[in-house]
């Protein structure tokens, strides 16, 4: 087909939708907004609109990135802006239907944002709002507006139209304007897209592949899964115009098996991409042919690396091999592979429909466009946000993310996930990008961003990572397998109490030889958490390793439980709920804990009802008595 | 006299069970076989299918996937072994999995597990002796936002807390 045709299709879909009398109803069902409930709001929509009578279309979207205030829906009436409304129970479904549907009542007080032409009194315009005003999203662009399973509304919305422009450029022009934007590489190590596909290109040779990197395995980052489940259509895009300009006829995408819902969009896309000749032989009657197929990861962090991810393509385990060469010259089966991220492809294509210099019109002199980031751990408003390189620190986490919680402190912010570091406040206002981040001994790493509490222990945070790491070694190289696992002992001996003087040193001996003599970026990066913690927050590990004590009260060996005399009034609750029945006391007696039989679960501090709180935590210090249940009131 | 020939009944009428589950596991990868062309670069897809349709890896169709691609069974052990995904055990009726990715671990992931191991008395990795669970970690499910996230079967929950998760399991149990 022509891309005139399919556009046309497109375009008079999109328009009878527009134009019907029928009020749409948008559904956030990504994964997360599965996790929140949606599924029991759609349910609950379709019975409340048919016990009215209500006719209206219900489009189930991806992931608009607003997670903390899932589930949502958007509900757009003829002629007026579109109304969103969050946190949504099946109670408050009814209630909407029926005021907003039926009565013409939007509830500015259950509202939660509007978009689109037009005001309604007494609701904010969803832009206008401090978690969104900042943001720009482009890899997000479609992200939560559109229907990812049909293919018209991608189309409807300038899809492909990237894809029509270049194949009317020549291949070297489409690299030129990649390399003009200066896209850098979205995975994490920020290399320029526009000189990685030269590279290819340039490669000797008339079988080339082409790669979506889609194992997104950093825990605590989800952006990649939101654009394919939200918008499978951009990266797809990204990657035809990629094929085009290196010379490729055959890609994969390589997606984690972890995400089902991700490969189900995917799949569709494909085929919807097929019946309209984007797939193929001669796409867009261009001459051009391309032909994609999904590899499923099978639960392996390391296979984010590009050699090991070919190395799993291929059928083998996955343990990556020294470069070079590298995959631009010799990659999957020995031919000239490129490899992106998930959000590079969704950028090239935007890229190419917007034009080079809008891009470069983002960000920062060296780190040019947006970033998105999955801003989660003890935040206010955790989701997945986009914005321009160069904004800072202290604008995310407390201009979009709305500061710490139960007016707690904030302590450190971890970047990059397990290659990455944690940066205590005084880099509050430093600026987000591949440099600066660098300097500080963080990197961006593929956009994962853990907010931390005075709660978190940093070393236990340090301890984290290495567990994640140590486990997902592939053992290939005795500096990663072997490394990885002796700072872990150390840092499991530093946390239970069994930290010896030296420690800190030895630890980061360790890690600048895991560093220097890994084979792959996992083990060059692993030692990154412990080392930064150890420039910033020293102090942490000598308390644990010198006084036995743990000041963020979280590591478990060497925190006691008491209960405050003075606080206790003697209901009796904690001992009830004591699972090894360490606690003795009587009615109106102040409670007492056997600290030989605690097992520091923690219960006791739970149940304490909040007028008392009476139970607190130690560490580093003797616990202080009485030693038996005395009478209420005998303390004071 | 009597009571060794109910033994030797008996160990046949084991044997025999023994070999129809070895057929109609042969019978059940061979099916799935017949959509491959035996490239060495289908091995991963091809272990995926098998374990979907058996509910993990039995050595009898590990042994038929490395004939039908030609190669040695000790490379598809080791590619079976090297992936978190596959099992070369049975698992559970029901399969629980807790996210371990940092956005969970810090809203209180490990408690929930804590929780769960001992309700099931087993630790994760593990399946319950009369098949019904079993207990899994995962290194992130993409979710953080909505943490601590926990997976029964399908079906994802977010904001988990310890005492819904207790309550999970006994209606899984009622819906047996």
């Amino acid at each position: 087909m022509v891309f005139e045709e399919i556009k046309r299709e497109a375009m008079s879909y999109w328009e009878a939708m527009k134009n019907s009398p029928k009020p749409r109803i948008l559904i956030g069902m990504g994964t997360c907004g599965m996790a929140a409930g949606a599924e029991d709001i759609l349910v609950a929509l379709g019975k409340e609109l048919a016990s009215r009578k209500i006719e209206a279309d219900i489009i189930q979207v991806g992931c608009i990135g607003l997670c903390y205030a899932e589930p949502l829906i958007e509900i757009i009436k003829p002629g007026m802006p579109s109304v969103f409304y969050a946190n949504l129970t099946p109670e408050l479904v009814a209630e909407i239907v029926n005021d907003y549907l039926l009565l013409d009542n939007p509830r500015a007080d259950l509202a939660f944002g509007t978009r689109q032409e037009g005001f309604l009194k007494g609701i904010s315009r969803l832009s206008d709002l401090p978690v969104l005003k900042p943001q720009v999203r482009i890899t997000l662009r479609n992200c939560g507006n559109i229907d990812p399973e049909d293919i018209r509304y991608y189309i409807a919305s300038g899809g492909y139209g990237g894809l029509r422009k270049a194949l009317d450029m020549k291949p070297q022009e489409v690299i030129d304007e990649i390399k003009k934007s200066g896209l850098r590489g979205r995975g994490g190590a920020g290399f320029p897209t526009g000189s990685k596909w030269q590279f290819c290109h340039d490669a000797p040779g008339t079988t080339k592949y082409i790669i979506c990197n889609a194992d997104e395995g950093d825990p605590g980052a989800f952006m990649d899964r939101a654009v394919l489940e939200g918008d499978p259509h951009a990266v797809l895009e990204g990657m035809l115009i990629g094929a085009y300009a290196i010379g490729a006829s055959n890609g994969y995408i390589y997606v984690r098996a972890e995400y089902p819902l991700a490969i189900r969009r995917l799949r569709v896309a494909l085929q919807q991409m097929e019946e309209r000749g984007l797939l193929g032989d001669n796409i867009m009657d261009s001459g051009f042919s391309f032909d994609v197929k999904i590899k499923e990861g099978a639960g392996a962090f390391v296979c984010g690396e590009e050699t090991a991810l070919m190395a799993s393509i291929e059928g083998n385990r996955g343990m990556p091999r020294s470069r070079p060469p590298f995959p631009a010259q010799a990659g999957l089966w020995g031919k000239p592979t490129n490899i992106n991220n998930v959000e590079t492809w969704a950028n090239v294509s935007a890229i190419l429909q917007k034009g080079a210099n809008w891009y470069a019109g983002y960000g920062t002199e060296k780190s040019k466009g947006t970033k998105t980031f999955s801003l989660v751990g003890k935040v206010m408003r955790p989701g997945l946000i986009e914005v321009p390189m160069g904004i800072t620190l202290r604008e995310i986490i407390y201009g979009i993310g709305g500061g710490i919680p139960e007016g707690k402190d904030f302590r450190a912010v971890q970047t990059g996930g397990p290659s990455g570091g944690c940066l205590p406040p005084s880099f509050l206002d430093s600026p987000v990008d591949y440099e600066s981040l660098a300097a500080a001994g963080s990197i961006v790493g593929s956009g994962g961003m853990v907010v931390l509490d005075e709660s978190s222990c940093m070393v236990d945070v340090a301890k984290y990572f290495v567990t994640f790491t140590q486990a997902e070694s592939c053992g290939k190289c005795i500096p990663c397998r072997w490394g990885t696992k002796q700072m872990l002992d150390i840092l499991e001996d530093i946390t239970d109490g069994k930290g010896r003087p030296g420690d800190i040193e030895l630890l980061i001996d360790l890690g600048d030889a895991v560093k220097a003599g890994s084979l792959c970026g996992l083990g060059q990066t692993a030692p990154n958490p412990v080392l930064t913690t150890i420039r910033y927050f020293r102090d942490e590990y000598e308390a644990h390793i010198r006084d036995k004590r743990c000041p963020a009260l979280a590591c478990k060996e060497l925190i006691t439980y008491h209960i405050v005399p003075d606080k206790c009034q003697g209901c009796g609750i904690c001992a009830r709920a004591c699972p090894v029945e360490a606690i003795t006391g009587g009615k109106r007696m102040v409670h007492v804990i056997d600290q030989d039989r605690c097992i520091k679960c923690g219960s006791c501090l739970d149940v304490c009802p909040s007028k008392f709180s009476a139970v607190e935590k130690l560490s580093g210090e003797p616990v202080p008595g009485p030693q038996e249940p005395v009478p209420v009131g005998s303390t004071t | 006299m009597g009571c060794e020939m109910t033994v030797s009944r008996v160990a046949e009428e084991v044997s025999t069970r023994a070999q129809q589950a070895e057929e109609v596991v042969e019978s059940q990868v061979e099916e799935i076989l017949s959509a491959y062309k035996g490239e060495k670069g289908d091995l991963i897809p091809i272990l995926q299918q098998v374990q979907l349709k058996l509910g993990y890896l039995p050595e009898k169709a590990m042994k038929q996937v490395a004939k039908f691609i030609g190669i040695p069974e000790s490379t598809v052990f080791g590619v079976a072994t090297f992936y978190a995904q596959f099992k070369l055990v049975p698992t559970g009726r029901n399969v629980i999995k807790v996210c371990r990715g940092t956005g969970c671990y810090v809203r209180g992931a490990p408690s929930i597990l804590a929780e769960l191991e001992k309700r099931l008395g087993i630790k994760a990795g593990e399946t319950t002796a009369d098949l019904e669970y079993s207990l899994e970690t995962v290194a992130c499910f993409g979710s953080c936002a909505l943490a601590p996230v926990v997976v029964v079967n399908d079906k994802v929950y977010g904001r988990a807390t310890a005492s819904e998760v207790k309550k999970l399991i006994v209606d899984d149990a009622t819906d047996s």
